[in-house]
């Protein structure tokens, strides 16, 4: 036996057995910080300015006034709201990207009932329809990749991304059909003088509703997804679908039943964007949010109550980055491009958390600084 | 009446960053990586080559034709090789998941585009009033001096840019490495089965960042082509869209063959502009529902494929997933 011959490799990769929570979210917020630091040197090689009066700008761009600090939360609320809707997909390992379109159908539907049914039906009455018909419909959405996943295993994450751009194109069909003026090319502030089907003003601010429907969302899902018997199932058939037939759960019933309730879910937050802020309807209302929800979700790993924290993180990014974009005169999309860093060093983080890495000679534990 | 002598070169001309990003993403799945950050990756390609002739257009030198054409095409292979390279790091090194990762590059690389798109101007203090790169793209458009002496047949087959012809050239190439080597063998393989491809002596890791760079790479030029050609040099924002998830969509039309993607893209392409042939008068909103077919189409054949269940036409089996030596 010669142990100096045999080839030791550098670093040896092992799985963790479980790492307790404050270090796995010590090592998270570890990759945060060196993210800021890098978005940081990336700003100031930008601008030329001093990082840390920027990072003030940010936070001044994103918390600054009360105003300002209403449309962050109203913000916060649709990407949670979409983002908790997506989750119960995820977690039965279901790639549902197509929030987009499940969003943009509910709009659809909500503005299809403010504008043909606004004198028919009394108001609550209307809103009430309003709501059936955006849920219905972001259900639909979903439904129909389900169905061929559950059937066919047709592959969903294709499939629900083509349903994004069908969903677009129904839009734009029906913007042209409903424009006003006429030639616009846009539908305008629905029902502006009767303020039929607009959602009533709660409380001091007129975003308090949303702010507040999804606060009770969040916590809906919590108990659904830890308590109740539908969301063990949906554990189960992520984990593994066989064994999820062996214990006699109908898997494709699973599959139909949580994607209809994930587009429902995204159909509502089409529903709040259209009756409650902004009364109108475009191809781009939705803002990629569908898309985000995805990060979101992911990164707080699919638990909605760090999802809070994410996506607030995710929406003060975006709007903090797009005051440094006005101050300095630059493009908007200077907002994605901090996101995306700050998103490759969270994705990456989570290996040191899983894995653990052994260097030759002697046994490394923590690496959190090699992210 | 149909007008195919013109609609057949826009088709063309539609369809050649689809034919390029789908066959690099062919390449990248067959490697077992599902790289949603296409997208992005052609962005970032094309906004590569578009600084890099920026800077030698507005650095007053005096044009050269092997410059204008090298300096945005390897600006664009660099690029896109960078976030290839990314992607590889956090997908197979860290082994991070690939739809996440994917959709993160493409938020960052689609973000990257619009903000140099945007800002290069105010970044350069130079006092152009628009990135418009006619100069260069007339070199990415020159076609052969003789095409518009021959009628239709010209009209058809030589009136575009070289690009054009150097996308078919690696589809083709592309179809060739999967299907007759033996180094496309083992790409297969790892795609397939990569902890019978690790027993069997092939190395994963290096086959996987090969192929998706090299694949990064070609889509890179997709987006090149779409600003240099097609856009005749200009830059605006979005304008480049969601062909990015066409061309992943097409990965699926065509069964994972780059050559068919030629064909497919073309098609695609067709479809993608048919909503200006399509005789509906006033009609606008029509129009608009014309433009769904491409994504139709695609959902058609994504059900079509599941339903036959046939073995040649599977997507690889490890698309994905990340491998780790050590879990069995």
């Amino acid at each position: 036996m010669n142990n100096e011959k045999v080839r030791v490799p550098l670093v040896h990769i092992s799985r963790r057995a479980a790492l307790p929570w404050y270090k796995a979210w010590g090592i998270r917020a570890a990759a945060i910080v060196l993210a800021l630091v890098v978005c940081g040197v990336v700003t100031t090689l930008l601008t030329g300015e001093d990082p840390i009066a920027l990072y003030l700008s940010m936070i001044e761009g994103a918390f600054g006034t009360s105003r300002r600090v209403w449309v962050l939360m109203q913000n916060v609320a649709i990407l949670l709201c979409i983002s908790l809707a997506v989750t119960p997909a995820f977690k039965m390992r279901f790639w549902n990207i197509g929030g987009e379109g499940q969003v943009l159908v509910g709009c659809l539907a909500t503005a299809a009932c403010m504008i043909t049914l606004d004198e028919v039906l009394p108001n609550w009455l209307l809103i009430i329809t309003m709501l059936l018909a955006s849920l219905l419909a972001g259900g639909l959405w979903g439904l129909i990749p389900a169905f061929f996943k559950a059937r066919w295993n047709t592959n969903e994450t294709l499939f629900t991304l083509m349903m994004n751009y069908v969903a677009i194109q129904l839009v734009a069909f029906f913007i042209i059909i409903w424009e006003s003026p006429k030639g616009s090319g846009n539908v305008g502030i629905i029902n502006q003088q009767t303020q039929a089907g607009w959602l009533p003003q709660v409380g001091p601010n007129r975003y308090m509703l949303n702010i507040l429907i999804v606060a009770l969302l969040t916590v809906a899902m919590y108990v659904y997804l830890k308590y109740s018997k539908h969301g063990y199932e949906i554990a189960v058939v992520g984990e593994s679908e066989r064994t999820a037939r062996y214990v006699g759960i109908k898997v494709e019933r699973v599959i139909m039943r949580t994607v209809v309730i994930s587009g429902a879910l995204c159909g509502l937050a089409g529903f709040l964007l259209v009756a409650g802020t902004d009364h109108t309807i475009t191809t781009t209302l939705s803002d990629n949010r569908g898309f985000t929800a995805v990060m979101v979700s992911w990164l707080a790993k699919f638990s909605p109550v760090f999802m809070v924290l994410t996506s607030l993180l995710i929406v003060f990014l975006d709007r903090g980055a797009g005051e440094i974009a006005t101050d300095f005169g630059l493009n908007q999309a200077f907002g994605d491009i901090i996101t995306g860093i700050i998103l490759f060093f969270i994705i990456g983080c989570e290996f040191f958390i899983t894995y653990r890495l052994h260097f030759r000679g002697h046994r490394a534990k923590g690496a959190a600084e090699n992210v | 009446m149909f007008d195919l002598v013109s609609f057949i070169p826009r088709a063309v001309a539609q369809g050649v960053p689809l034919m390029l990003g789908s066959t690099g993403e062919t390449l990248t799945q067959k490697s077992g990586n599902l790289n949603l950050g296409l997208p992005g990756v052609m962005y970032v390609g094309a906004i590569c080559g578009v600084i890099g002739s920026f800077m030698y257009e507005t650095s007053g030198a005096d044009m050269n034709a092997l410059l204008a054409v090298g300096i945005p095409v390897l600006c664009c292979l660099a690029g896109s090789l960078l976030m290839g390279l990314l992607y590889c790091f956090l997908t197979v090194t860290l082994r991070a998941n690939q739809n996440v990762t994917g959709l993160a590059m493409t938020t960052f690389g689609v973000g990257f585009g619009n903000f140099f798109g945007g800002s290069l101007i105010k970044l350069t203090d130079s006092e152009v009033p628009s990135i418009a790169l006619s100069a260069t793209s007339s070199y990415f458009k020159a076609t052969l001096p003789f095409a518009d002496d021959l009628g239709w047949f010209g009209e058809l087959f030589l009136s575009y840019g070289a690009l054009t012809y150097i996308a078919i050239i690696i589809a083709l190439v592309c179809s060739h490495f999967l299907k007759r080597t033996r180094p496309g063998l083992n790409l297969r393989a790892v795609g397939e089965d990569p902890a019978t491809a690790d027993a069997a002596g092939i190395d994963v890791t290096r086959y996987k960042y090969k192929a998706t760079c090299v694949g990064c790479m070609i889509a890179g030029l997709g987006g090149l082509y779409y600003v240099m050609d097609y856009a005749s040099g200009v830059w605006s924002n979005d304008a480049f869209g969601d062909r990015g998830w066409l061309a992943i969509a097409l990965v699926i039309f065509t069964m994972w063959r780059p050559a068919v993607s030629i064909f497919a893209s073309i098609l695609f392409g067709g479809l993608y502009i048919l909503y200006l042939y399509v005789p509906t008068g006033m009609n606008l909103a029509a129009k608009e529902l014309y433009k769904m077919l491409p994504y139709l189409v695609t959902i058609a054949v994504l059900i079509i494929v599941s339903l036959r269940k046939s073995r040649e036409n599977e997507p690889p089996r490890h698309l994905g997933l990340a491998y780790f030596r050590e879990e069995r």
